[in-house]
């Protein structure tokens, strides 16, 4: 044995090093999940803060406080900055911290990559932040970034977005390689596929999705660089090429993309329902079966987000049959949330509370897609707020509870303190009036023609756009009371136990609250 | 060994920062510097050159680390095949990457180009040039005047003139060079390690000899038959689907002399050559990349 492994394995059997290079070095999935989670939560604010600033400016119509052209990088960075900056990286926090504990493996399976896939993305944000203080100002295109609107027509900051987005997307790649090659390989003995938690489930199957999509959106992504740069003409049809074609690589990866920010919530509901009402998952098999007939049905989905850009009937027909088909797992999930529930002994602390939610709203969000899914109907929804409520319905309520969900249900094995139960409850219900004031309103306006995307709008909107905005500025006061919950939980409150809630099932609550820095270096056997 | 029995974790490691420094003067440098292009006198290509600089160092030492804690006996069969897994899912990324160029290339040829010509459901699309016509390749574009097309092309010329045809040859040289490396590893795993070296330089030959002939049809391309990248979409196509093929035949070979370069130095037992065999698949990875390249770029 040489001096060199002992000094490792010494290392390695002590608690975390000191200072910030604990933050900069860690290889450790608990310390790397805190930094996602954290950045994931400041994201939150900075994307939120945006959303503001365009509830702002449509209180009242007219120009009222921001410019035209600064409204159209408000809106593109808060898609941006929501999508790939709080949802996705708070899915893979929770990811890191809880599957190799849920799973009876020591750490991820490639920690010092691990690492890497966590400090490239402040390097990615911080980039296509500061592009906002260059010439030319920040992106304006919209999230979905069309071309030629993000090619002829954008301005020069587009380089820094584009490779901004090219190093999002490694970061996701190796994030999500790390993932699959821990749950594939690192399960505790015993730990068939079929006796996998449900958010392990849902993660393998959301890594796979990510790997498969991310690449493609790196080749859209360069394929722009070179049409604005190097005088290729995929987006131009002057050279025999076509703007469409964008939209086709772009939702090939953005229809995948979205259900990669839903999966892992039905994982996070599944085990919060389950635990509260003191119940085993109704219809296991079947809940596995449909995660992975989500994901493959949303391969073949993608032209729906495009029914009115001139496509052959046949594609419309195909986009929309196959689009309707998703709903058939979508609703065996819903009902098994329901059965689950049904004659459990339930109780209603504040992550049953978001789930409950969760599956509710998540519900009205599904059955608007459905409408928007009918190709002749979507000619009179498409971008209009009706999708914008659509789509916030499924992400709000929808991804964000998830996650929040899921932060109340492990907070206490994370701290080791309970967290405040009245403050927690306060921070629900707030939230679920305020995220219903604001986006509910939507569905009206944009079934009665208001478009998206547009700092103006006719004077008939204005009354349920002033209740939007309020709606929206309660919503995001509100999450400051989750941070203080948080913040709160971190230095006080009750002790909690080792299983912290009654009915909690599964390796993650056979650990010491809060989790040692190292669990599980001999793996448990699991019957 | 000390660890085989349980999983290896790192108790820190300093090289992921750095290298998330060097992806970032990378992002600042490369966007410099493609913003600056029409700027002569610009010298921010420098920052591109440090952020080259700091990630080769960073791969160097980390890989460097690697066989370090593999020769110490420090990985267990476990994280063997973490790495194996790794590497496959790697290699599945980089499919789906060449995927969204095949799509884009696919697309054009079944739907955009006969649109435009004023074939087919959209044909309507043939009144913004109603002069174009589809064909392909194609060598009008429909706005000469902006995308001007090229003089000729790159397809198959038919058997008798195959030996004039680059491709040809470079495709000679590929699947050849996937059988070389195949060998290489067989003399490896046998023990055989002179037949191992031998092939593993003759791939390499293989793999450079592809490289440069990559280069002289982009020379001939240039030079002689107008085909640029601002060619229009015959151009766009055949130059992203070559290029981003031929950069990765690129990295494989930068990968394998690396290999060649440790199994002369020793490295490498008849079990144990994850590194080579991870190389070896990248290889075989851009092969059949190159296999569906030439039908669908070159002959049909």
């Amino acid at each position: 044995m040489s001096a060199v492994i002992d000094s490792h394995s010494d290392d390695h059997h002590h608690g975390p090093a000191k200072g910030i290079t604990r933050w900069l070095y860690t290889t450790n999935h608990k310390d790397i999940g805190t930094l996602y989670l954290w950045f994931s939560f400041l994201m939150l604010f900075l994307g939120g803060a945006m959303a503001m600033v365009i509830r702002a400016e449509l209180f009242e119509p007219g120009s009222q406080i921001v410019s035209p052209e600064f409204y159209n990088q408000m809106l593109t960075n808060h898609g941006l900055i929501m999508v790939f900056g709080a949802v996705m990286p708070a899915f893979v926090g929770l990811a890191n911290w809880i599957i190799p504990m849920q799973i009876g493996a020591p750490d991820m399976a490639l920690p010092r990559m691990n690492n890497l896939s966590f400090w490239i993305l402040p390097v990615a944000f911080g980039i296509l932040i500061s592009t906002f203080f260059m010439e030319g100002g920040g992106p304006n295109f919209g999230w979905t970034f069309y071309a030629p609107l993000s090619t002829t027509y954008a301005p020069p900051t587009v380089t820094f977005f584009i490779f901004a987005v090219h190093i999002m997307g490694a970061s996701s790649i190796m994030g999500s390689i790390n993932i699959i090659t821990t749950i594939l390989n690192m399960r505790a003995p015993g730990m068939t596929f079929m006796k996998m938690p449900l958010f392990t489930w849902t993660w393998l199957i959301t890594a796979y999705l990510l790997i498969a999509v991310m690449p493609v959106l790196a080749g859209a992504v360069t394929m722009m660089l070179m049409d604005i740069h190097f005088g290729t003409s995929f987006f131009n049809a002057a050279g025999g090429g076509d703007p469409v074609l964008f939209q086709h690589i772009f939702w090939f990866f953005g229809h995948p993309e979205v259900y990669i920010m839903i999966l892992p919530a039905f994982g996070i509901v599944s085990h919060i329902i389950e635990t509260f009402s003191r119940k085993p998952i109704f219809g296991y098999t079947s809940m596995v079966y449909a995660i992975a007939s989500i994901a493959l049905l949303s391969f073949i989905v993608w032209a729906h987000h495009m029914f009115t850009v001139g496509m052959p009937i046949a594609g419309e027909l195909f986009f929309m049959y196959t689009t309707m088909l998703i709903a058939i797992p979508t609703g065996v999930k819903v009902f098994n949330w329901l059965s689950t529930m049904f004659k459990g002994s339930i109780s209603f602390e504040t992550p049953m509370l978001f789930s409950i939610a969760f599956v509710a709203l998540f519900t009205i969000g599904g059955l608007s897609g459905l409408m928007l899914a009918i190709a002749p109907a979507d000619f009179q929804y498409h971008d209009t707020y009706f999708v914008v409520a659509h789509f916030h319905y499924v992400l709000v309520p929808g991804a964000i509870f998830g996650i929040i969900a899921g932060v109340y249900y492990w907070l206490p094995k994370w701290t080791g303190n309970m967290y405040d139960e009245v403050l927690g409850k306060t921070h629900f219900w707030m939230s679920f009036i305020s995220v219903n004031i604001t986006f509910f309103p939507m569905h009206f306006v944009g079934l009665a023609g208001m478009p998206r995307r547009i700092p103006d709008y006719a004077l008939q909107f204005a009354d349920f756009n002033m209740v939007i905005s309020i709606g929206a500025f309660i919503f995001g006061l509100t999450q400051l009371l989750f941070l203080f919950v948080i913040l709160k939980s971190i230095f006080a409150g009750k002790q909690a136990t080792t299983k912290v809630w009654e009915g909690a099932k599964g390796l993650e609550w056979t650990v010491a609250s809060p989790a040692p820095y190292h669990t599980f270096e001999t793996p448990p056997e699991v019957k | 060994m000390s660890d085989q029995s349980s999983y290896f974790v790192p108790a820190s490691s300093r090289l992921p920062i750095w290298m998330a420094f060097g992806l970032m003067l990378f992002v600042l440098g490369a966007g410099y510097t493609i913003n600056d292009l029409d700027k002569p006198d610009s010298n921010s290509y420098w920052i591109l050159i440090a952020a080259f600089a700091v990630i080769f160092s960073v791969f160097f030492f980390w890989f460097g680390e690697v066989i370090k804690e593999n020769d110490k006996g420090m990985y267990s069969d476990q994280l063997n095949r973490s790495f194996v897994m790794g590497m496959q899912w790697f290699i599945f990324s980089e499919v789906m990457f060449f995927f969204a160029f095949f799509l884009a290339l696919g697309y054009v040829r079944v739907f955009a180009v006969p649109w435009l010509g004023g074939e087919g459901e959209k044909a309507i699309a043939n009144m913004l040039w109603p002069e174009f016509e589809a064909t392909w390749p194609v060598m009008q574009t429909p706005d000469q005047s902006l995308f001007q097309g090229p003089k000729e092309n790159m397809n198959f010329p038919g058997f008798a003139n195959v030996g004039h045809w680059l491709p040809f040859w470079n495709t000679l040289c590929l699947i050849t060079s996937s059988g070389t490396i195949t060998i290489a590893e067989h003399g490896l795993k046998k023990g055989n390690r002179t037949s191992f070296k031998f092939w593993m330089v003759m791939t390499l030959i293989l793999g450079f000899t592809f490289v440069y002939l990559q280069g002289l049809e982009y020379y001939e391309a240039y030079d002689h038959m107008g085909l640029t990248l601002g060619a229009g979409i015959y151009g766009t196509t055949f130059f992203l689907l070559t290029g981003f093929h031929g950069f990765h035949v690129c990295m494989g070979a930068i990968i394998l002399t690396i290999m060649t370069i440790r199994g002369f130095r020793g490295a490498f037992t008849k079990e144990d050559h994850f590194g080579l065999a991870a190389g070896s698949w990248y290889w075989h990875f851009v092969d059949v990349v190159w296999i569906l390249l030439v039908l669908v770029v070159y002959v049909f």
